[in-house]
């Protein structure tokens, strides 16, 4: 492959893309020909509401379920390449993670190391090292000894992105990284991604629900809706309320914080006061025992 | 970066573990052997037995005084069937490891994709037609048998496979199901089509470690040290199952290719064992799900220790059934049940559930 760059294309190379990916679970389209280009070092996030097709779209460009379409990394189709190739370019991390009853902590990151491994090799010593500093990379080596099992939620979460370090892959793409956590580790979890991102270049895909962290982590957001990106570019673009309003159904308001940064908050739609029950404090013995109504 | 050792620490203790679950399950296999070959029903002096295998696997070293009968019974009789257990109990217990690493289910055992219904239906068929005697290694009985097994996995793989995009086991699991119910009718159609031999399949069914000299332990053997070696290297791909079929992709593994091989070798495995020592329950369930109750969760340790605990089980089982009733012998079958189930619950309570 002709691998030679002009200088001013290095910094725009693209690091992932699709072009007219589709998905569809039986009759319903889920995905329907979206085209995508990340340059290398970029963070993405995708936004949109339930059902809007996130994950299926983050899932084809990891190369999971069934697509049309052609998926590309840094210029090449991934069609036909094996999964252990596609695993030394791409780390994901899943929405929800399957944890096998008893694995200690450890072992559990050493699962990152496997493209890198010939399939009867055992792991080496440098991919323990490795390993252990992924461990430390999100502030966990002190859990190595313990079980996947036994972690809190937000333990858990970081040892899952501890193994996509240990992959040592130049793409990180996490599916809602931040479900079950609270505030403070949400920002915990994002700050050790970008740590990570500005130590080694990595490039970031992640689908996110809240729309402020979104906006505050990510170079770029992604709006999607009905299988369908409907806005694309940097968080000012992209959260606009009419859109939002129009694309969540939901009610929201746009402040700017104090550092400028964009502040997504939810209101509660205007309703009228509630008109007081009459005779709430003696209610009727009748009426009581009748069966409600449906 | 200040990356302290502790992870090498871990692995060592983690190397260690297997060890010294491996020396426990040598040692155990060790000591079964020793006291199989002391007794049994025909009344040979302990000590003279003894004497008499050390002779033959040191030929010169000691005399065991015994006579040309006697010699024949601990060393073609009575030996080749020891190690026949430890065979058959190491290949039903490793496979069955290897089946619930595959299947991500502590539930499942060497049984579960139909090799019993298809071996019982095979060696029915031979037994009802009266071509085979159920003697020798070539019998047509044990030929039918694991040619059945092999059927009926192959056809569970097959409908599985077919009938689901995304090959999940699940659409296994159920095809195994189906194809057992399938061929277990057909056995039991000609089972029951002729009252005369009902007895021979029905005791067949049930197991056993009966040998004629040690043409078993021959053809078994080359099975058995295939399966261990190539189940031992596939160990940390079932470790990487165990994340599921999305994740171990996700990681570099071919799910579907590394499945397949896993479930051949197993097959296999458990197909030769059937077809020698009939449908012997409970080892390939219990053996590998006490093993990582006791042992951890790692595949690495589970497969290989499995095959000496499940050889442990099986030796002992069988001591208890030539020797609880002599003359008569229990089918071993019974005993793997009647002494697995509680014991099965006994580590279960004593053990803490990760």
């Amino acid at each position: 492959m002709d691998d030679e760059l002009m200088p001013n294309e290095v910094h725009t190379r693209s690091a992932i893309g699709c072009s007219n990916l589709s998905v569809s679970f039986g009759d319903t389209a889920v995905l329907a020909g979206v085209s995508l280009n990340v340059p290398t070092g970029q963070w993405l996030s995708i936004i949109g509401p339930n059902g809007a097709g996130k994950s299926t779209l983050l899932r084809a460009l990891v190369g999971l379920g069934n697509y049309s379409g052609e998926v590309t990394r840094f210029g090449q189709t991934i069609a036909g390449t094996t999964a252990r190739d596609r695993a030394k370019q791409v780390a994901f991390v899943p929405q929800t993670q399957i944890i096998p009853p008893g694995m200690p902590v450890l072992d559990y990151v050493l699962l990152g190391r496997n493209p890198w491994m010939s399939s009867l090799a055992r792991e080496s010593a440098s991919d323990l090292t490795i390993a252990e500093a992924s461990l430390i990379g999100v502030d966990a080596l002190h859990l190595a000894h313990r079980l996947m099992d036994e972690l809190s939620g937000g333990e858990r979460q970081r040892v899952v992105v501890a193994r996509a370090i240990a992959q040592e892959a130049p793409l990180l793409l996490l599916d809602e990284p931040n479900t079950s956590l609270d505030i403070g580790h949400q920002q915990e979890l994002l700050e050790l991604i970008d740590e990570r991102r500005r130590a080694v270049s990595l490039t970031v895909i992640m689908t996110l629900h809240d729309l402020s962290l979104a906006g505050q982590y990510a170079d770029r957001l992604v709006l999607m809706n009905r299988g369908a990106i409907v806005a694309d570019g940097t968080a000012a673009d992209v959260l606009q309320p009419d859109l939002l309003t129009e694309v969540y159904q939901a009610n929201v308001q746009i402040l700017t914080g104090e550092d400028g940064e964009i502040l997504v908050v939810p209101r509660r739609r205007p309703c009228s006061p509630i008109e007081p029950i009459p005779n709430q404090a003696t209610p009727n013995q009748a009426t009581a025992n009748q069966p409600l109504p449906n | 970066m200040t990356a302290a050792p502790v992870g090498l620490v871990s692995r060592r203790q983690n190397r260690a573990s297997l060890a010294s679950w491996l020396l426990a399950g040598v040692g155990l296999v060790a000591a079964i052997t020793v006291v199989s070959v002391l007794i049994g029903p025909s009344s040979i002096p302990a000590g003279s037995a003894l004497r008499e295998v050390i002779d033959r696997l040191t030929p010169g070293t000691v005399d065991s005084e015994l006579s040309t009968i006697q010699k024949s019974i601990v060393w073609d009789i009575r030996f080749p069937r020891i190690l026949l257990g430890l065979l058959v109990g190491g290949l039903l217990a490793s496979s069955g490891a290897a089946y619930q690493g595959v299947f991500r289910n502590p539930l499942a055992d060497p049984y579960l994709l139909g090799i019993a219904a298809g071996a019982g239906f095979g060696a029915t068929l031979m037994i009802v037609t009266g071509l085979g005697d159920g003697q020798g290694i070539l019998d047509p009985v044990r030929i039918a048998a694991f040619a059945g097994a092999l059927v009926a996995v192959a056809l569970t793989y097959t409908v599985g496979v077919l009938g689901d995009r995304n090959r999940s086991t699940v659409s296994l699991i159920l095809a195994g199901v189906a194809v057992a119910s399938f061929f277990t009718a057909l056995q039991t159609f000609v089972q029951q089509a002729d009252s005369a031999t009902i007895s021979r399949v029905y005791l067949w069914i049930l197991g056993s470690l009966t040998t004629s000299g040690w043409s078993e332990v021959g053809a078994l053997a080359p099975y058995a040290a295939f399966t261990i070696v190539t189940l031992s290297m596939l160990s940390r791909q079932m470790d990487l199952l165990g994340v599921g079929d999305e994740e171990a992709t996700s990681l570099g593994l071919n799910v579907r290719r590394t499945r397949l091989a896993i479930i051949v070798i197993a097959s296999l495995a458990t197909a030769a064992a059937v077809a020698v020592s009939g449908l012997i329950a409970f080892v390939g369930l219990i053996i590998p799900h006490t093993v990582r109750l006791l042992a951890g969760s790692s595949y690495r340790v589970i497969v290989p220790v499995s095959f000496l605990f499940g050889a442990a089980f099986l030796m002992g089982c069988d001591l208890i059934a030539r020797n609880a009733m002599s003359p008569a012998e229990i089918p071993i079958g019974v005993v793997t049940a009647f002494f697995g189930a509680p014991f099965f619950i006994l580590i279960l309570r004593t053990t803490k559930m990760h």
